[in-house]
């Protein structure tokens, strides 16, 4: 990649149009839900705060790279975080790149990780109110995601039912790092109300569930961290394909967001591998695994995978499917992805409207 | 190529940067405990904006468990992506042969001097007592 490249790479910018599949929108101060949440809990905050499966209640899993995991770039002057300023987040982002369909993917408090499952409940309730009327009543691109707490399953299906009808909300956000796998049986009453209602499900790197990050234990670096987020979207759509969750429901649709994109065509072929040998451990299945997740998992594409060859990453994305990829950017986090300079590889104008539109809009289809 | 007066050495204190404007082109003017260095504002990987990022030393490992800190102050970090370039080079740590941002020749040249040369800031007058930095674009 050279300066030359980057700079003609600007030509696009005209005819740009996107539709951002992963924003994080932040709160100035938390009391901007205080409207939206029952004085109880508005206290239970001031004096216990939340109770996360980790040390420190505001803090990360593991220290991020950057403050607020944010760019540099993307604090307001007029203060608070990154991603709390509607106004930044339109100069910055939405005007300059062409984002015409933003989804909201709030992460503060991880409320579906809460081990107080009332207060978790709470939480998801006013931060599903905050994003419609914070955001999306002031930005006609922007959608909301409901937030569920996930370990409540009846309270986060009522959630759902709640929720449903305002086209604010295109999609059900769940966590992936849940107390056990998401394809287990308890949690199969979100996937039910998702297809119900006919909303797709997004699982969002995030949640804290007391178990190490990495299938070898807990990691030494943040580089390390940012790496597993790839073996927690593995396990979790392991979970969900041999758990028979798709099986059962056919029109169940998910969304994977931010786990990374190289993995997806091994695990699909090392799981069609065990299949053939093992099916009937597991004789629910009535397919391949892999045309599960063909048929029914889509993925975002930051933080996008850069082999170094171009034509390693046509490849990946011949095999995964191109019309699985959804454009995201992640704004305004540090691993942002810009959409003219993401993908290192000669789209045709109509793969790059394809990834960065066209399949976002058939996904989630008139939200 | 042509030379341009971007700023006084009082506009840029030791550590600090100023983002120029030369011919259309953005441009990075850094202090590094009074030396000068210039380099794209565009970050040669997905196109951030360089002079916003963060300015660090150089840490390297003889093996693992030994830190080693250097050159302090004169490594820029992308505010996106923490892509690290040598502000003396405009290369990138990791790949310096493949990923690098234009770097520019800077001077210093007194008030004097560029009067007598007839070279004209476009922006502020030039006066014989003060010295400035001149980059050729």
């Amino acid at each position: 990649m050279s300066i030359v490249e980057l700079e003609r790479g600007r030509a696009a910018e005209a005819k740009l149009r996107v539709i951002d599949c992963d924003i994080h929108p932040a709160m100035t101060s938390w009391t901007e839900v205080h409207p939206y949440l029952a004085r109880q809990w508005i206290e239970h905050l001031s004096v216990y705060g939340s109770h996360l499966r980790h040390a420190f209640s505001e803090a990360l899993t593991h220290p991020r790279m950057s403050p607020d995991a944010a760019r540099v770039d993307a604090y307001p002057e007029e203060g608070g975080p990154p991603g709390s300023s509607l106004e930044l987040m339109r100069t910055q982002h939405l005007d300059a790149n062409g984002v015409e369909i933003g989804m909201l993917i709030p992460l503060r408090w991880n409320p579906g990780s809460q081990r107080n499952l009332d207060f978790g409940v709470a939480l998801t309730q006013a931060m599903n109110s905050w994003q419609v009327e914070r955001w999306v009543k002031n930005e006609p691109r922007l959608r909301a995601s409901i937030l569920v707490a996930q370990e409540d399953t009846t309270a986060s299906v009522a959630e759902i039912d709640a929720r449903a009808g305002d086209p604010s909300f295109t999609q059900i956000l769940v966590l992936p790092r849940t107390d056990e796998p998401l394809g287990r049986r308890r949690y199969w009453p979100i996937f039910e109300a998702a297809v119900r209602n006919d909303l797709p499900i997004a699982i969002h790197v995030g949640g804290t569930n007391g178990h190490p990050s990495t299938g070898g234990g807990w990691p030494s670096y943040y580089m390390e961290e940012h790496h597993a987020v790839a073996q927690t979207m593995q396990a979790v759509l392991t979970s969900l394909v041999f758990e028979g969750v798709f099986e059962r429901l056919p029109k169940l649709r998910v969304v994977i967001m931010e786990g990374g994109l190289g993995w997806i065509p091994s695990l699909s072929a090392r799981m069609d591998k065990h299949w053939l040998r093992l099916r009937s451990e597991v004789p629910h299945l009535k397919r391949p695994p892999s045309e599960y997740v063909r048929d029914q998992v889509w993925f975002t594409t930051q933080p996008m995978e850069e082999p170094g060859r171009a034509a390693h990453l046509m490849d990946l994305f011949d095999r995964i499917g191109c019309d699985r990829l959804l454009f995201s950017t992640d704004y305004p986090h540090w691993d942002f992805d810009d959409p003219r300079h993401a993908f290192k590889a000669p789209l045709s104008e109509a793969q790059r409207d394809q990834l960065l539109y066209r399949n976002a809009q058939a996904f989630y289809g008139s939200r | 190529m042509a030379r341009h007066i971007v700023a006084t050495t009082d506009d840029i204190p030791p550590g600090k940067r100023k983002l120029v404007n030369v011919k259309g082109r953005e441009i990075g003017i850094f202090n590094v405990d009074g030396e000068y260095f210039a380099v794209g504002n565009r970050c040669p990987h997905e196109g951030a904006s360089l002079c916003k990022g963060r300015i660090v030393g150089l840490v390297e490992s003889s093996e693992p468990g030994s830190y080693q800190f250097s050159r302090r102050g004169e490594l820029l970090r992308c505010p996106w992506h923490g892509w690290e370039f040598d502000l003396r080079t405009g290369k990138s740590w990791c790949e310096p042969d493949r990923t690098k941002v234009r770097s520019f020749e800077l001077k210093v040249e007194s008030g004097g001097a560029l009067v007598e040369g007839e070279l004209q800031a476009e922006t502020f007058p030039v006066s014989i007592e003060k010295q400035y930095v001149v980059i050729e674009v």
